[in-house]
């Protein structure tokens, strides 16, 4: 009897095992390879100029020499970071006092589920499309530019693509706008996964809606706050489609908004396989390290 | 049992759908078109036989079909993208200019060519002068002379128009309809309400060199014009004047008479005489309306009639409120020349369109009747330029052919290189920044060889 029962255990693990193999496939094929192949690709120089192909010729690791040595690559990963920081900030603490609200049941919020839907709203439109529309508003002739001239609170058009922090504030907002809602619903969830016997516990034992949400809410919600700061983390990295719409692929004024997605993007122009695999190799290691450092501080502290 | 089996079916349909999609093409060999092919097709120009049934056309606006269907005997318009020439189907491949499309575009089928099948190969092109040499000074496109066109047959073109599409050997590789000497392009309102009167012979003065242009720009200003759009539109009146090319020995080179573009336009735009937007944006061509309040447009007649907003109601176009005049400068702007792809097997049609569109002169008269281009025929421009009857409604009936053709032969294209069209572009966005007074010379200087560096990797500064 007891021998067939653990027989039928070991044959579930087997299924769970083959209900695996499409991610591992999927993840194979389409994650490892071309991980492995872009490292390949990183050790040769291999562009094409006009329509001459130069290359490949295998050059070791003279593409990372260059793109360390011509110093461009820590201002854009300057860039990427402020960026990132400037629309995370808010939104990370907007996401919070949404998520308590929500969460709270002392404060029978109406119509949550319209609220909860429009705040993911911005999410569902295309990042490129969105960066049309605010190219759009704030050029130099459009309905931003007018409205504050009409209002008088301005007497000459601002050039909001024209100022280094304009045109990353702009960034910044629309990436705070579009993810938002996202981190809202991730970190309600983390809520309403907190025991609500603390809660009570906390209220008969007099503390304020402060106190429970900074000595309970906060503590019991980093698991969900490093998954959040994490994968929000890697997506600022990989921040493209925005500034790039936003600032016709230049990066401008003068490469100040210019990513390093954006530039690995540069150098697609010449079909610079070598260069472009070299600086996707770093960037993976960057991604990797910050992801690491995030993960021990948060679990460091709470040990 | 029944939930295992289940399962498994479900799983293996997992896997297997999962794999489906991964079946892929195993990227395209970047070979030179074999010189067998090209053999073959020059054999069959000569014959006139085995002509392809499908010509490929590949251009990046609606110009060239245009005049294909207003202007080629016999051919007949489908669709949108198709058309037809007797019992040969033509298919238009058009893809815009922006962000270097067009071009990837047509690179990526030319460096197929060999696979494709006859009927998919790229068989016509067209190209433009700041990319010319890209394509001319390749194996990707075939002599003229291989195509039966002879030194005779292209006499009467501007001789400009064949240097641009000569490579280095001296071999011709393309054909233009067109010639494109720059105007300068003024508002005859502005002009009468500022300067008193709108006649070219009364404009010209005020804007004969370019200290007279900027004395005119403030008087322009005082009464709440723009002398231009932007400061871009002055570009290429300086960009053609060059005496070096972009690249020399490998390395950028700026021009003194770019650096003076950069001088000048940064002080056009401090006093407030111009604006810094991109060519082609809205902010841009505000000015082909009245209440843009821009002065002048630089350009060729291909911008006048093409791009002015003309059938827009409400535009100073379509009202005929421009005119037309010399300017600082002369130069040239733009221009398509036709090449025949090698491995084409339409080579006959591809020689009829060109002969057609580039040496009859009934023809090319008419395309300037019709659609006041300058076509690229110098006897047949300079009677026209005599024919009072002849006017540009665009220009409030004004012929300006004879400024186009004293400009046409003026016009020297021998520092070009096939680096101009990154470089032109680059150089535009970079010095934007130093315009607007966000960054210094200097750095805005050191991002063009950035961005040009990053487009042609061969290149050092």
């Amino acid at each position: 009897m007891d021998k067939a029962k653990s027989k039928k255990v070991v044959s579930y693990n087997k299924w769970g095992y083959i209900f695996l193999i499409p991610f591992v496939v999927v993840y194979c094929v389409f994650q490892l390879v071309p991980l492995a192949s872009t490292f390949y690709n990183s050790l040769f120089e291999n562009y094409r100029s006009g329509l001459t192909q130069v290359g490949p010729n295998f050059v070791g690791f003279q593409n990372y020499v260059k793109l360390f040595t011509n110093g461009d690559l820590l201002i854009y990963a300057k860039n990427t970071m402020i960026m990132w920081i400037l629309g995370f900030v808010p939104q990370i603490l907007v996401s919070l006092l949404l998520g308590a609200w929500f969460s709270d049941p002392s404060l029978r919020l109406k119509y949550q589920r319209f609220f909860k839907t429009v705040i993911y709203l911005p999410n569902l439109i295309m990042a490129s499309a969105f960066a049309m529309l605010f190219f759009t508003l704030f050029s130099e002739s459009g309905p931003i530019n007018s409205i504050l001239l009409n209002l008088g609170i301005i007497s000459a058009p601002y050039k909001f693509m024209s100022h280094v922090w304009s045109v990353r504030g702009l960034v910044a907002l629309m990436n705070f706008i579009m993810w938002f809602g996202n981190t809202t619903i991730l970190l309600m969830a983390g809520m309403m996964g907190i025991d609500p016997s603390l809660y009570e516990a906390a209220q008969v034992d007099g503390a304020t809606a402060t106190q429970i949400f900074f000595q309970i809410t906060l503590p019991l919600l980093r698991p969900i706050l490093l998954y959040v700061m994490i994968t929000s983390l890697i997506g600022g990295l990989q921040m493209f489609d925005v500034p790039q719409i936003l600032t016709n692929g230049t990066g401008d004024p003068v490469r100040s908004s210019m990513t390093l997605i954006m530039y690995l993007n540069k150098h697609l122009y010449s079909k610079n396989y070598g260069l472009g695999g070299a600086l996707s190799v770093l960037l993976f290691i960057i991604t990797g390290i910050l992801s690491l450092i995030v993960f021990r501080i948060n679990t460091r502290t709470s040990k | 049992m029944k939930k295992r089996a289940l399962s498994l079916i479900l799983a293996t349909a997992m896997v297997a759908g999962s794999l489906v999609a991964c079946g892929g093409s195993t990227g395209a060999a970047s070979s030179e078109p074999a010189a067998e092919a090209e053999a073959e097709t020059e054999a069959e120009a000569e014959t006139g036989a085995e002509e392809g049934s499908v010509l490929n056309v590949y251009c990046w606006n609606e110009e060239f079909k245009t005049r294909v269907k207003d202007h080629y005997p016999g051919y007949e318009e489908v669709d949108a993208t198709h058309g037809k020439i007797g019992d040969i189907e033509v298919v238009w491949n058009i893809t815009p200019n922006e962000n270097n499309a067009y071009q990837n575009n047509l690179d990526e089928a030319l460096l197929k060519q060999d696979e494709a099948a006859a009927n998919d190969k790229v068989d016509l092109f067209l190209i433009e002068a700041d990319y010319a040499l890209k394509y001319v000074g390749s194996d990707y496109t075939m002599p003229i002379a291989d195509l039966g066109i002879t030194e005779e047959d292209l006499a009467n073109q501007y001789s400009y128009t064949k240097d641009v599409v000569t490579d280095s050997n001296g071999v011709l590789k393309g054909v233009s309809w067109q010639g494109c000497p720059g105007v300068m392009i003024y508002n005859r309102e502005a002009a009468k309400e500022v300067f008193g009167s709108d006649a070219p012979e009364d404009i010209q003065p005020k804007f004969a060199d370019w200290d007279a242009f900027v004395a005119s720009a403030k008087e322009l200003k005082d009464k709440g014009y723009q002398v231009v759009s932007s400061v871009n539109d002055t570009y290429r009146v300086y960009s053609n004047n060059v005496t070096s090319p972009w690249v020399v020995d490998g390395k950028i080179n700026i021009d003194a008479n770019i650096d003076k573009w950069v001088d000048d336009s940064k002080a056009l735009v401090d006093a407030g005489y111009a604006g810094t937007h991109d060519l082609w944006g809205d902010d841009w061509s505000k000015g082909f309306y009245p209440e843009g309040k821009v002065f002048a447009y630089f350009g060729p007649a291909w911008l006048i009639d093409f791009c002015m907003a003309a059938d827009t109601e409400g535009s100073i176009a379509n009202a005929g409120g421009w005119a037309a005049t010399e300017g600082p400068q002369g130069f040239n702007w733009g221009g398509t020349w036709i090449c025949a792809a090698a491995g084409t097997d339409n080579a006959a049609e591809i020689a009829d369109i060109m002969r057609q569109l580039t040496c009859n002169v009934d023809i090319m008269t008419d395309i300037v009747k019709d659609d006041n281009d300058f076509v690229n025929n110098k006897p047949a421009m300079e009677a026209m330029a005599q024919d009072e009857t002849y006017g540009d409604a665009v220009l409030g009936g004004q012929n300006a052919l004879p400024m186009f053709c004293a400009g046409a032969d003026k016009i020297v294209m021998d520092q070009i290189t096939i680096y101009d069209q990154g470089c032109n572009e680059e150089f535009q966005k970079a010095m934007k920044g130093y315009f607007e007074g966000t960054t210094d010379k200097e750095s805005a200087i050191n991002a063009f060889y950035k961005a040009v560096v990053e487009k042609y990797p061969d290149l050092t500064y």
